[in-house]
């Protein structure tokens, strides 16, 4: 198949869906590669590294959308891109299968398939293609920088010769992927960093990451987030009000606010309110990044940097991906192959688009000529549900000595009966048994009882050798045969020899095969 | 015999033997062991062949030797997957060397009596201060072999001991010998070197094990008329019951049950060989075969409780009837492909591998311990959890494991490792099935109920290796491949994780 890159016509888009490197992977898949000229410019791949990795230059958009099969772009396809999408072709490309359905009508009429980025469900097996985390991870780091860009101070705290600089207090609110990023960046540049998430259970990696988790003092049974596919949910308004007040409370402190908070299908809830704003000091930053989304600020200004009455910077750019170009081209185009990878599981350059398969499945929003959008529910939760547990019954100390006190009297009673009828069953036949015979009985019992003390000791992973090597001192059989093979009659002979013979195997044969095994036994 | 020498040999050996079964405790001292066995081992058959009273040794040193070649082909050619199959047949041999020998008495036995009555005397007659026997005159007692001499100056009260413990050397080496062979049949399957093959199933003849307890019975009766001199015949006759019994006791248990099996069955050559030392008054026959029936029996004793269930129903074979309806399993066996499988082990931090019979049967391991090797080269924690009963000999999965170069510090028992699972990102297993069936804890009325096992549901994801949608050995359904976190990664495990291990990047 061939599989086809366009030079994205979104102004400003820097972004390219397939680098030098994602196209030698995919001829790998056995798949043939085109590249619009100049598709990569602005990522910093230019024409000749494409042609040096085998990609088949193409001068114009229109040849290019002729000779792919497969179409793999980045942004949703404009009016003018739609009329080239032919059918039995198939788009690869973030597709909003709400804010783009009468795209995506037009693409199931005209018999196209349609691969949805944002579709991809969030399994951990299609994590891999999960584009909306990758951009997102690059959405929270970029946010950091745009607002050290910003903000006129320091990260981190420092005494110099010139005096005492603060450390920057950074509040992250929503701790989903870009959250998270940006959490790491800002702990890194030595931000004093606090986040704050609807999702008590993500603490632990909020903490994890150096931040500060901001509790609520609020009692409530709150949505279990796998049940959601992990993406937080609406709050309760009791809950929303707990959470204003807090930021409300730490307005006045922090210098960075970085909203991340976005619930899927719907506007992104107001978080930031107009009197946290004025509540905080001149020269602080936010930066929103649910500004497509109408933002968690409401001053926010979509795709602008704006700066309030008392000096606030507002940013509400949505293109923070694209402003990485050359990070967000690899990961996406890495992105893009592994789904490929999916869609190619001979590896012989033929798509099978199987929909059967739950990833494929729901991303595809249009196949043969049908729109196939909503997907079923997966088969596969996203995340395993937090497990209630029940309190494990505290034993009291008392209860617990009682308990100890009960297995040992047991131990001593077992102990005490099992050496009576020992002794007994040995003083009986001590009654009636000549004196030969028990000057090798005591032998034979002491002998035992070492046996069993020696025994114990040894460990798990060294029984088969230690049954190769009682294997082989059973053997001590021999010395009956050597004693008896002088003597006597020639079947004696005969048979003394046969027992030479195969104890002679055993000792050598077990004593060897446990060298050998115990040979192979090293650490690490 | 009674030479102070050999006798002062035997205690060296018997010491060097004590010391190389206690050495055994670590992977680092049982190097050391291994040596003091062979030490003691020379001694033994030095001193035995060197001292006094033993002709012939031209004939044991040949006979040595040859069993030495066929003993180091053996041991050199055979596969670490093929170890219990290795030791049932050399279990084997010990039982008829055992058999051997105890004939070997009764003919001296016989041959001494021969000689008393030409001498005109009883032999074993008591003599006039009621406890020691009448001799015979010192040049034919010269003339006897050490045996000879032991067997000459026995009242009849000794030789009636002697010939219980004969009987009893002979009897269990017997069973030793023809359970050994059958046990080795059933490992061995396809590749047995034997004319005839036996699969693993239990298998019994019609009477079950009332035919068994008239074997045992008919062994008793025979005992009895050995000892009141009805001659060879039915020691023959005895013999031929224990045959007999070894054979229908092991046809009757299932391959699951092998390493109960094979520890019972190293036990039983042990007591033989202790028995024998009893016949023929060698304390260090005594000591060592006391030392090996006590070590199998431990290992039994162990095998058993890993699997919860007693020595007795596992001799009898069979697993008992389920106590009651067992819970339906609900839910799907969900398919996973390597790619799937890969990025879960890429993204994981802690891994533990729980392998099992079917590692050995796939000859896997050497892709597991790639697969180990790539994953600790990422800095991941890999771990194993072997199971007491895992593979069909005590310990088997730890010495494959080893023999593929997996450090031993990281394979873990189950009690180090069970309780690590909630905390651990990806289980792997691969070709086990019961050792990590959570019924054995959900399932009050499984046939496994109460079995300690592996909790590997406990962690975040499980892959299970696994040729087919079928039960295991014992045909017990397994919740485990129906939980929400389990994935089925079907196919042949060496295949399987072939096609794994180019994806770990």
């Amino acid at each position: 198949m061939k599989i086809g890159t366009p030079k994205e016509v979104f102004e400003g888009e820097r972004r390219v869906a397939m680098t030098p490197d994602s196209a030698l992977q995919l001829q790998k898949l056995g798949h043939e590669c085109l590249i619009e000229s100049g598709a990569g410019a602005a990522s910093g791949f230019d024409d000749a590294s494409y042609t040096a990795a085998g990609v088949e230059v193409v001068k114009t958009a229109a040849a290019l959308w002729k000779a792919a099969d497969v179409v793999a772009k980045v942004r949703v396809p404009d009016a003018s891109e739609m009329k080239k999408l032919r059918e039995g072709q198939t788009l690869i490309s973030f597709f909003s299968p709400v804010a783009d359905e009468a795209k995506m009508q037009a693409a199931a009429k005209k018999g196209a398939t349609v691969v949805a980025m944002e579709m991809i469900p969030r399994i951990s097996r299609a994590q891999k293609m999960d584009a909306l985390s990758s951009m997102a991870n690059i959405a929270g780091y970029r946010a950091v920088i745009e607002a050290g860009n910003n903000f006129g101070r320091f990260f981190t705290g420092q005494i110099t010769a010139a005096g005492k600089v603060p450390p920057a207090k950074v509040l992250v609110v929503g701790a989903g992927v870009a959250g998270l990023a940006a959490i790491g960046t800002s702990t890194s540049l030595g931000a004093i960093t606090l986040a704050f998430d609807v999702r008590p259970e993500v603490a632990e990696q909020v903490e994890s990451m150096g931040a500060e988790f901001v509790y609520l003092d609020f009692e409530e049974e709150q949505q279990d987030g796998a049940a959601t596919g992990g993406y937080a949910s609406v709050s309760s308004p009791e809950f929303r009000e707990a959470q204003l007040a807090k930021f409300r409370e730490l307005a006045p402190d922090v210098d960075i606010v970085i909203t991340t908070a976005l619930i899927p299908n719907r506007e992104a809830p107001e978080i930031w309110t107009a009197d946290m704003v004025a509540a905080m000091k001149p020269g602080s930053v936010i930066v929103d990044l649910a500004a497509e989304k109408g933002g968690n600020c409401k001053q926010t200004v979509m795709d602008q940097k704006i700066v309030t009455e008392n000096g606030v910077t507002i940013v509400g750019y949505t293109d923070f991906p694209s402003r990485m170009g050359t990070q967000a081209s690899t990961l996406y185009s890495t992105n893009i192959r592994h789904l490929l990878t999916d869609l190619t599981p001979e590896k012989d350059g033929v798509i099978n688009h199987n929909m059967e398969d739950d990833v494929i499945r729901g991303a595809t929003i249009a196949h043969a000529s049908e729109v196939t959008f909503p997907p079923p529910p997966p088969k596969v939760a996203a995340i395993a549900a937090a497990p209630k547990k029940p309190a494990a019954k505290e034993l009291t100390a008392e209860e617990k000595r009682a308990a100890e006190l009960a297995a040992f009297k047991a131990q001593t009673k077992n102990q005490v009966t099992l050496l009576a009828v020992g002794g007994a069953l040995l003083l009986a036949v001590g009654l009636v048994a000549p004196a030969s015979f028990m000057q090798h009985f005591i032998v034979f019992v002491l002998s035992v009882f070492i046996g069993f003390q020696v025994i114990w000791g040894v460990a798990h992973s060294l029984h088969t050798p230690l049954m190769a090597i009682t294997n082989a001192i059973s053997s001590i059989i021999i010395l009956g045969a050597l004693m008896q093979i002088g003597s006597g009659s020639g079947l004696v002979v005969v048979l003394a020899a046969l027992s030479v013979f195969m104890c002679g195997i055993n000792i050598f044969g077990g004593f060897l095969v446990t060298r050998r095994m115990l040979a192979m036994f090293q650490k690490s | 015999m009674e030479n102070a020498f050999t006798i002062a040999a035997y205690v060296v050996a018997g010491i060097l033997f004590i010391l190389s079964l206690g050495g055994l405790s670590g992977q680092e001292s049982a190097k050391r062991a291994v040596w003091y066995g062979i030490a003691g081992m020379a001694i033994a058959v030095l001193a035995t062949i060197f001292g006094p009273g033993s002709g012939l040794w031209p004939v044991s040193v040949v006979m040595i030797a040859l069993g030495a070649a066929v003993g180091y082909q053996l041991a050199t050619k055979v596969e670490m997957t093929q170890m219990p199959e290795l030791v049932a047949i050399m279990h084997s041999l010990v039982g008829l060397a055992a058999v051997f020998v105890g004939f070997n008495a009764d003919l001296m036995i016989n041959y001494i009596g021969g000689i008393y009555e030409a001498e005109g005397l009883v032999m074993g007659a008591v003599g006039e201060d009621g406890v020691k026997a009448v001799g015979l005159s010192k040049e034919v007692y010269d003339g006897l072999s050490t045996f000879g001499q032991l067997i000459a100056k026995k009242s009849s009260v000794e030789i009636g001991i002697l010939r219980v413990e004969l009987v009893l050397g002979i009897w269990i080496g017997a069973v030793t010998f023809t359970g050994s062979v059958i046990a080795y049949a059933k490992l061995a399957g396809g590749s047995s070197l034997l004319p005839f093959k036996i699969d693993t199933g239990a298998k019994k003849l019609p009477g079950g094990h009332m035919l068994n307890a008239g074997a045992a019975a008919l062994s008793v009766l025979l005992l009895v008329l050995y000892l009141s001199g009805s001659g060879s015949w039915a020691l023959v006759l005895l013999t031929l019951a224990g045959l007999f019994i070894g054979y229908h006791l092991i046809m009757g248990i299932g391959g699951a049950d092998m390493p109960v099996v094979v520890s019972m069955l190293n036990s039983y050559s042990g007591w033989a060989a202790a028995a024998i030392g009893f016949s023929l008054g060698n304390d260090l026959l005594i000591v060592v075969g006391a030392l090996v029936g006590s070590s199998g029996a431990i290992l039994s004793y162990i095998m058993c409780k890993a699997m919860n269930r007693s020595f007795v129903s596992v001799i009898l074979g069979g697993f008992g009837g389920p106590a009651g309806e067992q819970m339906a399993v609900e839910g799907e066996q969900i398919a996973i492909e390597a790619d799937g499988v890969a990025a879960a082990l890429n993204d994981a931090d802690s891994v533990i591998i729980i392998p099992g019979y079917g590692m050995a049967v796939a000859q896997a391991q050497q892709a597991v311990s790639e697969l180990v090797k790539k994953l600790r080269a990422k800095g991941k924690n890999v771990r194993f959890a072997i199971h007491p009963v895992a593979g069909r000999l005590p310990g088997h999965m730890n010495v494959l494991l080893a023999e593929a170069r997996v450090p031993y510090d990281i394979v873990m028992e189950m009690d180090e490792i069970n309780e690590d699972f909630p905390d651990t990102d990806v289980a792997i297993v691969i070709g086990s099935n019961d050792i990590v069936n959570p019924a054995a804890q959900e399932d009050p009325n499984s046939p496994i109920a109460g079995m300690p096992v592996l909790e590997c549901w406990k962690a975040k994801q499980v892959f299970v290796s696994k040729r087919g949608q079928g039960t295991g050995y014992s045909g017990i359904e397994n919740p485990l491949f129906f939980k929400d976190n389990t994935r089925m990664f079907y196919g042949d495990a060496k295949a399987s994780l072939d096609k794994l291990l180019p994806m770990i990047d």
